[in-house]
């Protein structure tokens, strides 16, 4: 019995092992060597999902454009999703980068997933490039030699929008924002170059169970007598708040000035609805579907051809990661052990980005210009937006100088 | 199961040996549940407490590393006990509450504690809102262990779980255990023994708190990052799961559960984003038909034999 | 302008407070009767929005596509009923709360599968997008008067429905005596996937009327569900008035919290802090409310008699 016993043990322990590492291997992609591995981490369930698959889709169709290769290698690409939560953020960086052993990782679309992920890439020596959240904190202390954005700070955008509004000579704003990392970044934005008043400040629960009912917000805002209202609200929030907003008539009093709130995933959305109210409403951005570059001609007309609507800035910004990679690996000639070599050549900003031309500063966040876009419909009648007019040329975010690289 | 710690034990030369560190990362993950549930089935599978608010620990537990180490204190000697201490105070303050209640009410005060402990750290600010914080170094013990390496690591939480299910096993096998457990059954009958039931369930629930935490402190270690979602009611939810997948009331059932959870969950997340279909059905077929859990069909089944 | 303010975020409170009722009616009825703790209570009013998002476009009109989704969902509450919640009856709370824990994650993952991952909007007819003037200078939207107009009759019904008929009287002798309801004879077993399919309709008009506001969206339930527990702890376990109760009480302190919480933080403390710390403690603030009721009266306001 007791032999047994012991036989027994054992038999379950090597059983354990076995299993473990079986599922381990079955979790395992073939090794290969000769390959430029790419982990792209976003997200992919949830309402948020509907950002994460607008990226995804341009990642896959940046694949296509550059043919799978860059510098003769094959491109191997691996999706992840964070679930919109921080630890699993950082628990699927960690499996891209010790399991999957990836060179670079990109994605990222939320500020507390890049900060929660951050350490995980870092440490384990891999390039990290953020395809959309640019929170201060990365932009300024926690600069890194191998974190590079191809997006944005998050107060650049938010403070041409305080530009914008002084420009317009609007004297007062009501705010209202989600309250996370990058939401009290774009407040700090907007207030940082809005001359006027801040009537009042709203900072709405964010998260997988992000507040969306806004009633007792909007008869606030309505009731503080500002003459316009600022709003950030990505992904879903921002169809809501629009709606809501729409629903409760302010579109009549309080004209919106949003940032990254009024996009290409809520315009179909708000035509399907008939919601005639958003067009004409202003918001300021890096980029437009209706930008005149040689990169953007290919990128915008290719996307609407493949999945019958226009891409979104989270889609341009996850476009162009592909093409700075591209231009990282081709210039070592495909040696990826060369990080250095890798490293200046991203720092040249050296590839086609749908953006036009634009450099790095020293915390490797882009020096590009700001335009100011309005919500409109195109020749064929599709809601999109366009340019208006620029408001920042080589704007450097504030963050910059805290940066010690 | 004496057979999986064997295995635990013996895994970082494997995953050394095939090198697959990530795979170190999903024991470490695994292990620390596993503490957390050890601590849960204390107070739930032996003592008939329902809490659905367990994940508050864990939390305050990560947080008992953060906030030090946001002021630059890292050493280990200072936030493990204020780990422990935190949580065996939350426990000792919402127990002392808790314990008036019975049955459901129970299951929802002690979730509306852990909801409360969790908006209260998104309001602070200062501690990084709903976001939570990044830490860069883990815990100090100098001259002892080193943390930072990973091997070191796993083995300070693999003595963890052992430390937490020999406690368990000591208290469940002492008279204090016994009166716990008496009073699960039959709480009237303990107190005409002359024994002051709210007392010791109020001990039993504190020292499971403590438990918590010490794993909350070992995850806010093994995380590097710590934020209010780790107190979510989901969080609570999946512990709760863990146990009964294992065996409510068995010893070593919670740490069974714990390692069919993650894994299940690693596994069905990496093959398709639709694995909340699969696992959520695989949760009610469990419940359905496997009465007792893990623990409770080995049994069923060395019984046939 | 200070009392406009007022009146409108009241009217706001009371419409949140009215959903709230929806949703809380139905799982206070299941718990009572059936003893049965339904976490996934919450995903039939997720459903019930998923089906109105479908039905609209089909039937090219907002109330008839309620209809129909109500009708789909009580059907949906009768098929739950029947492959998983009535073999849970007679097992212990952990069971419960596990299996229908699996049933969230369940409904989830179905939904992201069925409908995407995106919001799904629901477009209003003409006459319930625009806005409504009260007292001459109150502005609110028509569709939010129009919510608390059908949670107030669907209120009034239930309390007739529970207090003058029949099976009414079934349900309040089986939320306060399972064993003598069962003693009447009556098929209990007819009642109880009766009242889980009524309660799961109920839910499924909350996530209609709450859909057009918000967009449906996955998980949507799950955290209304939390609070939906917290009102019927609060009023009661089988209480229908509690409940009612209840709703609007938590519905009117979250309102007023999101409201007046943060001018009020600031008579004591910085701005930066008082904005950011505000919406985390009125989110609280039920919480507490509930932790101190149930100290008083561990078995909230209006327990059931004879339990």
């Amino acid at each position: 019995m007791r032999i047994g016993r012991v036989k027994h043990i054992s038999q379950v322990a090597i059983a354990v092992i076995g299993a473990i590492v079986g599922a381990a291997m079955l979790l395992t992609p073939a090794l290969a060597a000769d390959k430029v591995k790419i982990g792209f981490l976003t997200t992919l369930t949830t309402p948020a999902a509907v950002i994460g698959n607008d990226m995804k889709d341009a990642f896959d169709l940046a694949y296509a454009h550059i043919g799978g290769k860059m510098a003769g290698l094959e491109v191997e690409v691996i999706y992840e999703d964070d679930g919109f939560k921080p630890e699993i953020g950082k628990q699927k960086t960690d499996k891209l980068v010790k399991h999957d052993d990836v060179d670079f990782v990109t994605g990222y679309i939320w500020s507390h997933v890049l900060l929660a992920s951050r350490k995980s890439a870092l440490d384990a020596g891999k390039f990290m490039i953020s395809a959309n959240a640019g929170p201060s904190k990365i932009a300024g202390s926690l600069c890194h030699k191998n974190f590079f954005s191809t997006s944005w700070q998050n107060d650049q955008t938010p403070m041409a929008l305080g530009e914008v509004l002084n420009q317009r000579g609007v004297k007062s704003v009501y705010v209202m924002a989600p309250n996370y990392a990058a939401g009290k970044n774009m407040v700090a934005g907007v207030e940082r170059t809005f001359g006027g008043e801040v009537k009042g400040k709203d900072m709405t629960k964010w998260g997988a169970d992000a507040q969306l009912d806004f009633s007792a917000e909007l008869a606030k805002a309505k009731a503080s007598g500002a003459e316009a209202l600022f709003v950030f609200y990505p992904g879903k929030a921002g169809g809501a708040f629009i709606k809501q907003y729409m629903q409760a008539g302010l579109n009549e009093s309080m004209p919106l000035y949003s940032v990254f709130t009024v996009d290409a995933l809520g315009l179909p959305k708000f035509q399907k609805a008939d919601m005639q109210g958003v067009l004409g409403s202003l918001a300021t951005q890096f980029w437009s579907p209706d930008l005149d570059t040689p990169q953007n001609k290919k990128f915008v007309p290719a996307f609407l051809e493949k999945y019958g609507r226009y891409p979104s800035f989270y889609a341009a910004q996850s476009y162009d990661a592909m093409f700075l990679i591209k231009s990282a690996v081709e210039a070592v000639s495909g040696d990826l052990s060369n990080m250095d070599g890798m490293r200046a050549a991203m720092e040249k900003a050296d590839y086609p980005s749908v953006r036009g031309p634009y450099s790095y500063g020293n915390n490797h966040f882009p020096i590009q210009n700001f335009y100011l876009r309005e919500a409109t419909t195109d020749s064929a009648g599709r809601w999109t937006t366009k340019i208006v007019s620029t408001v920042y040329t080589n704007h450097q975010d504030v963050y910059a100088k805290e940066c010690k690289l | 199961m004496i057979a999986v710690l064997l295995a635990l034990a013996v895994l970082p030369a494997v995953t050394g040996a095939f090198d697959q560190p990530f795979l170190l990362d999903l024991a470490l993950r695994v292990m620390i549940l596993a503490c957390a549930a050890v601590s849960l089935n204390l107070i739930l599978g032996f003592g008939g407490m329902i809490s659905f608010g367990h994940a508050a620990y864990i939390g305050i537990g990560a947080y008992a590393v953060g906030i030090p180490a946001y002021y630059s204190e890292y050493s280990g000697y200072i936030q493990l006990p204020i780990a422990i201490a935190a949580g065996a105070l939350f426990a000792l303050v919402t127990g002392f509450i808790c314990l008036r209640t019975k049955g459901v009410y129970f299951i929802m005060i002690t979730l509306a504690f852990a909801q409360m402990a969790y908006f209260a750290f998104v309001s602070i600010e200062e501690y990084g809102g709903d976001d939570g914080l990044v830490i860069d170094q883990r815990s100090e013990f100098p001259g002892i262990i080193n943390m930072e390496a990973n091997l070191e690591f796993y083995y300070v939480v693999l003595a963890f779980l052992l430390g937490a299910l020999f406690l368990v096993y000591r208290i469940v096998n002492a008279r204090f255990g016994m009166v716990v457990q008496g009073a699960k059954g039959n709480e009237a009958r303990m107190q005409s023994l002359g024994f002051d039931t709210f007392r010791y369930r109020l001990a039993c629930y504190v020292i499971a708190g403590a438990m918590a935490a010490a794993a909350g402190w070992l995850m806010g270690n093994y995380n590097y990052f710590f934020s209010p979602e780790m107190m979510g009611w989901t969080r609570s939810g999946e512990l709760i799961f863990m146990v009964v997948l294992g065996g409510a009331g068995s010893l070593f059932g919670p740490v069974l559960g714990a390692i069919v959870f993650i894994l299940l969950e690693e596994m069905l997340s990496g093959a398709t984003i639709y694995w909340p279909l699969i696992l959520g059905a695989i949760l009610v077929a469990v419940v359905l038909f496997a009465r007792g859990g893990i623990e409770g069909v080995i049994a069923a089944l060395e019984r046939k034999k | 302008m200070e009392w406009i303010l007022f009146v409108s975020q009241v009217l706001n409170g009371l419409q949140l407070g009215i959903l709230l009722f929806l949703l809380a009616a139905g799982l206070t009825l299941v718990f009572g009767i059936m003893d049965f703790v339904n976490l996934a209570h919450g995903s039939l009013y997720m459903m019930g929005a998923y089906f109105c998002v479908t039905l609209t476009p089909l039937l090219d009109s907002f109330p008839l596509a309620v209809l129909a989704a109500i009708i789909l969902t009580f059907v949906l509450g009768v098929v739950v009923e029947l492959v998983v919640a009535r073999h849970l009856y007679q097992r212990d709370h952990l069971d419960q709360v596990l299996a229908t824990f699996g049933l969230i994650l369940f409904f989830n993952g179905a939904v992201h599968l069925i409908w995407g991952a995106e919001g799904n909007p629901i477009r209003l007819p003409d006459f319930l997008d625009g806005r409504v003037t009260l007292f001459t200078d109150i502005e609110i939207p028509a569709f939010r008067l129009a919510i608390i107009a059908i949670g107030l009759a669907v209120a009034v019904g239930l309390v007739w429905l529970v207090g003058n008929t029949r099976m009414g009287m079934l349900i309040r002798a089986g939320a306060s005596n399972r064993r003598m309801a069962g003693a009447l004879g009556v098929d209990i077993k007819k009642l109880f996937t009766l009242v889980f399919a009524l309660g799961a309709a109920l839910a499924g008009l909350a996530g209609m009327m709450i859909a057009p506001i918000t967009e449906a969206n996955i998980g949507m339930g799950d955290d209304i569900l939390i609070v939906a527990f917290v009102v019927i702890i609060i009023g009661g376990i089988g209480s229908v008035r509690g409940a009612f109760i209840a709703a609007l009480l938590i519905g009117m302190i979250d309102v007023m919290g999101r409201s007046y919480l943060d001018d009020f933080m600031k008579l004591f403390m910085n701005n930066q802090s008082a904005e950011t710390a505000s919406p985390a403690l009125s989110a609280m603030a039920i919480y507490i409310l509930m932790a101190g009721i149930l100290y008083f009266r561990p078995r909230g306001l209006f327990p059931p008699k004879n339990r």
